[in-house]
């Protein structure tokens, strides 16, 4: 009738809980795994920015590996990446999705940092954020020839995150 | 001299620290080598404990009411603009400063129990005094390594960046004290728990004597909630009262433990049954504090209320909590299997039920504990991200409640060991039933019948009646019932009203969206809302728009209401809603200022929340019933009857 | 004969509490759907109550001011009034966003301990407490005789009225 063990399940329940807590540690708990991973983009067509009688929508991009950069003039963020933006414009094409901007604040905005897009569909009511699932601005998706989305990057791209996870992602998939 | 301020507070936090850490261990050897010289320092090292740490609260304190904004602590929360009362609030407005708030208080408590326990074993206040000291140490340790609120600023600031709008408030000034008096005043049933496992005596006078403590803690840490909710009700702009938010369920938790170990040690104290049981409540009950500050302070969770979390100082926290709730568990574990209580009950009498309100609460905790921890294991094994909200605790929380509150009813006129069903039927049978026909009755005057609002209601009358009754059969038998009876049923009827609060308001609050141009109106729940006017107006921090909405019934007017919405000069770009609300005994008028739309008109949110106010006047209730059976006979030491 | 009527009471209690949860949960439920105005803002309401603002702290989307906040009421109502059921609004959110989204996770083997688990506690605490009071009688003595029994009560009584607290 004596069970030791009993006594000692409180401590038990405890060190499994402590583990737990070591390993939440280092995550964010605000930062959300894209639902749209390894799924076709979300088709959509959208006016340009620059001439809104033309429009652009993902099926033209099709056999090609792009990237798809969620930007905003309002983005203090997106302003950090820009440069960042530019340098991989060079290896692959990126489209700006410009989201919920003004058109003339955009305008004036790639006039001041350069504009290292292919084009620059604007999203106006933020309409196709919502079927990627963004919910940050800047976010940054890397779709395959097939038009299936890879992978997401949420926040500004860094040098690092360039170099370790993108580039070798967009070679991998350019191969 | 005022130059030097920082570093005396410094200074004497070091002090602190180094004083707490050898009287915790000169305490401890003195108790276990039976030392009566070494155990008699108890007293002394407490107060110079208190006294230094007091003196770098005060130094803290001085830095803020002179703008020294040399100091970085003080140049990130105040500013020369700040209204006196918030610039000594804002000691206790971020992450250090609330620390060392708590450990200033943990110091006062080690005091209190130091200075009043001339009828504790020696032996026992030593162990007590040197565990709180060895808290207070490790966390004055966790301040000066991580967190120094005297750090000086390379370049002393010109201005303070100010404290977050979101805490100018009165609340700040008292809701955090009496948070910390409660999470920290739990630590007197730990220290007592591990004091007298280590001793090997848990017995009836050693609850007794943690009782009235336990008690003033709970005390406080339900003003503190209920404050903290009537807080966020009236601030977030919204009319929620709990949110069932980490932060909230982190102060819950200890709350609901603190409760079950309030009347496991009645038990523990009448009897001298559960013992193993109470001392494991007493441990959780203060574990559960720590984990609090851990959930809080380091971020791993994200919460509506504006904190500052810092992962480096998680992992800090989380060592701390691991060695103080892992040695006690293991200390548990050796110890309490030796531990037996002798006295006999029936399965109908007050210990049954008292067991019974320890497991509805118990496992009311855990469920609070798995759903706020559940996405952060689900996180933890790659699982995915999972939210775990308010639609889930309600759904798992309320079913809990109910067979409690029942429960509440009957417990108080049980007797002790034994008590006979046909005389409890008998007693309290009809008084069921009068309640059921009452609460259908009044759930009608409010609104459509609902089966929850009837069962929520019939059960808040249901305890009142009989704590009713049974205060009333004992004054009539002559009687004159102790502080600490009083006390039970004044808390058990408090905790009956701010249930009708919580069922009524939730189950029959209406809100509208308006919008209103001077002179416009709109109505809501028989209520007719007028916009007389909306105009520009001036803080000494911030500028605002504040509307005058003339709020009439029948014709009748009833109030005018001056919402306003704040731009603080600080944080232009977070507009603060400041709502304005009528509270009325029967039901709050709530009104707060959305967008300026066009020229003239407002968008206006308004909210009707009938007996809203009763959750608070339910808290309030609870708090002084407490209070009345702290200031019990019983509980005094030199005028209890010898036993 | 005594022990019967216990047993009993430990029954009704736990049956009082079963038909409370049943009660609790079946008005959980949500309501049927209504194409007017008014109907529309309700349905929002409630939907947006149980569904998270993303990028706010910890946030209602009925509650949140934020910009995606704003947007995706814009999206659930035009759901809503293009005659979408609640379900259907949900997965439409939660396609994009995933379950993070939802306040109220759903039921699956991921959320099984979560959702089963305080009922489960619930079930080992009643366990306890059944073998506790069990254990208790079991230690007893025989019981005494009426006249015994009679006077134990009257002095049971008076300890009560001594010690009652």
């Amino acid at each position: 009738m004596k069970k030791q063990w009993i006594w000692a399940l409180p401590l038990a329940v405890f060190v499994v809980m402590v583990g737990f807590f070591a390993a939440s540690l280092d995550k964010d708990p605000r930062e959300l795994p894209s639902q749209r991973l390894d799924k076709p983009a979300p088709a959509f067509t959208l006016p340009l920015l620059e001439n809104p009688q033309a429009s652009f929508s993902p099926a033209q991009m099709h056999g090609q590996v792009w990237l798809l950069n969620v930007w905003a003039s309002w983005c203090a963020a997106c302003r950090s990446e820009h440069a960042l933006i530019g340098q991989l414009a060079k290896q692959v094409p990126v489209v700006g999705l410009n989201q919920q901007d003004e058109a003339g604040a955009a305008r004036a905005w790639l006039a001041e940092l350069g504009n290292p897009y292919l084009a620059t569909p604007t999203d106006d009511d933020g309409r196709v954020s919502i079927d990627y699932g963004v919910y940050g601005v800047p976010e940054t998706f890397v779709i395959d020839k097939q038009g299936v989305i890879r992978y997401r990057h949420l926040g500004p791209v860094t040098e690092q995150s360039i170099n370790d996870v993108l580039l070798p992602l967009i070679r991998k998939l350019q191969a | 001299m005022m130059a030097m301020l920082p570093e005396l507070g410094l200074f004497s936090l070091i002090a602190a620290v180094v004083l707490s850490l050898l009287s915790g261990a000169l305490l401890f050897t003195g108790a276990a080598l039976n030392d009566s010289r070494l155990m008699a320092a108890a007293r002394p090292l407490a107060f110079a404990l208190s006294t230094l740490v007091l003196l770098s609260f005060a130094c803290l304190t001085a830095l803020f009411l002179l703008n020294d904004f040399s100091v970085g602590y003080v140049a990130q929360h105040s500013s020369t603009l700040l209204p006196t009362v918030y610039r000594v609030a804002a000691v206790w407005g971020g992450h250090e400063g609330s620390l060392l708030l708590w450990l200033l208080l943990l110091c006062l408590w080690t005091l209190a129990v130091a200075l009043s326990s001339r009828a504790l074993d020696p032996a026992l206040l030593a162990r007590v005094i040197a565990v709180m000291s060895w808290i207070a140490g490790s966390f004055g340790l966790f301040l000066l390594l991580t967190s120094s609120p005297f750090t000086r600023l390379d370049i002393p600031a010109l201005e303070g960046r100010e404290l977050n709008p979101m805490l100018q408030d009165p609340g700040l000034v008292i809701h955090p004290p009496l948070l910390y008096m409660g999470y920290v005043g739990f630590s007197v049933a730990f220290a007592m728990a591990i004091g007298g496992l280590m001793s090997g005596r848990i017995d009836a006078a050693w609850a007794r004597w943690s009782r009235p403590w336990t008690t003033f803690a709970w005390v406080n840490l339900t003003l503190g909630i209920a404050i903290g909710s009537l807080w966020a009700y009236y601030e977030l702009g919204w009319g929620g009262w709990w949110f069932w938010d980490p932060v909230e369920n982190a102060s819950f938790m200890p709350w609901l433990a603190g409760s079950a170990l309030m009347h496991s040690l009645a038990a523990t104290d009448k009897r001298g049954v559960f013992k193993s049981w109470t001392v494991l409540l007493a441990i959780l009950t203060f574990s559960l504090s720590l984990l609090g500050t851990f959930l809080v302070r380091s971020g791993v969770l994200s919460s509506v209320h504006a904190f500052a979390s810092d992962p480096s100082r998680g992992l800090f926290i989380l060592v701390l909590t691991a060695l103080v709730v892992g040695a006690s568990l293991l200390l548990f574990a050796l110890k309490a299997p030796a531990l037996q209580s002798h006295a006999r009950f029936e399965p109908l009498s007050r210990e049954s039920l008292l067991l019974a309100n320890n497991v509805l609460l118990c496992v009311a905790t855990g469920s609070v504990l798995l759903g706020t921890l559940y996405p952060l294991m689900v996180d933890a094994l790659d699982l995915g991200k999972l939210s775990v909200g308010p639609p889930y605790f309600n759904a798992v929380f309320v079913p809990l409640m109910l067979p409690l509150l029942f429960v509440l009813g009957v417990g108080p006129v049980t007797r002790w060991k034994a008590h006979a069903l046909a005389e409890i039927t008998r007693r309290l049978g009809w008084v069921l039933l009068v309640s059921l026909l009452l609460a259908v009755l009044w759930v009608w005057g409010v609104g459509n019948v609902s089966a929850l609002a009837v069962i929520g209601v019939a059960l808040a009358l249901w305890i009142t009646l009989s704590a009713l009754l049974d205060l009333a059969s004992r004054l009539r038998k002559g009687q004159r019932p102790a502080l600490a009876v009083w006390g039970m049923h004044l808390a058990h009827i408090g905790v009956a009203i701010a249930v009708i609060g919580i069922t009524l308001t939730s189950g029959y609050e209406s809100e509208r969206d308006v919008a209103l141009a001077p002179g416009e109106h709109a109505t809501l729940a028989g209520y007719r809302f007028t916009l007389l006017s909306a105009g520009p107006l001036e803080g000494p921090n911030y500028l605002g728009e504040q509307a005058s909405i003339t709020v009439s019934r029948n014709g009748k007017a009833v109030a005018t209401l001056k919402p306003e919405k704040r731009v603080y000069l600080s944080m232009p770009g977070m507009p603060m809603t400041e709502a304005a609300i009528h509270d009325g005994l029967l039901a709050h008028v709530y009104v707060a200022l959305a967008d300026k739309i066009g020229d003239t008109a407002w968008g206006i949110r308004l909210y009707h929340k009938p007996f809203v106010g009763w959750i608070w006047y339910g808290g309030l209730l609870m708090a002084l019933g407490g209070l009345i059976a702290v200031a019990d006979r019983r509980y005094r030491p030199g005028k209890r009857k010898a036993q | 004969m005594k022990r019967t009527r216990h047993t009993l009471l430990w029954l009704q209690t736990l049956v009082a509490m079963l038909l409370l949860v049943c009660t609790t949960l079946a008005l959980a439920a949500t309501p049927a759907l209504s194409p007017d105005e008014a109907a529309v803002d309700a349905r929002l309401k409630a939907i947006s109550r149980e569904l998270r603002c993303l990028v706010c702290q910890n946030e209602t989307l009925a509650d949140s001011n934020a910009k995606l906040a704003q947007n995706l009421r814009r999206e659930v109502r035009k759901l809503i009034a293009d005659g979408h059921s609640d379900s259907e609004v949900i997965s439409f959110l939660t396609e994009r966003y995933g379950d993070f989204v939802r306040y109220r996770p759903p039921f699956k083997p991921l959320t099984w301990l979560l959702w089963l688990g305080p009922f489960a506690l619930l079930g080992c605490g009643a366990l306890m407490l059944g073998h506790i009071v069990q254990r208790q009688k079991q230690q007893d003595a025989p019981p005494p005789d009426a006249a015994t029994a009679a006077r134990i009560n009257a002095l049971l009584a008076q300890q009560n009225k001594d010690t009652l607290a």
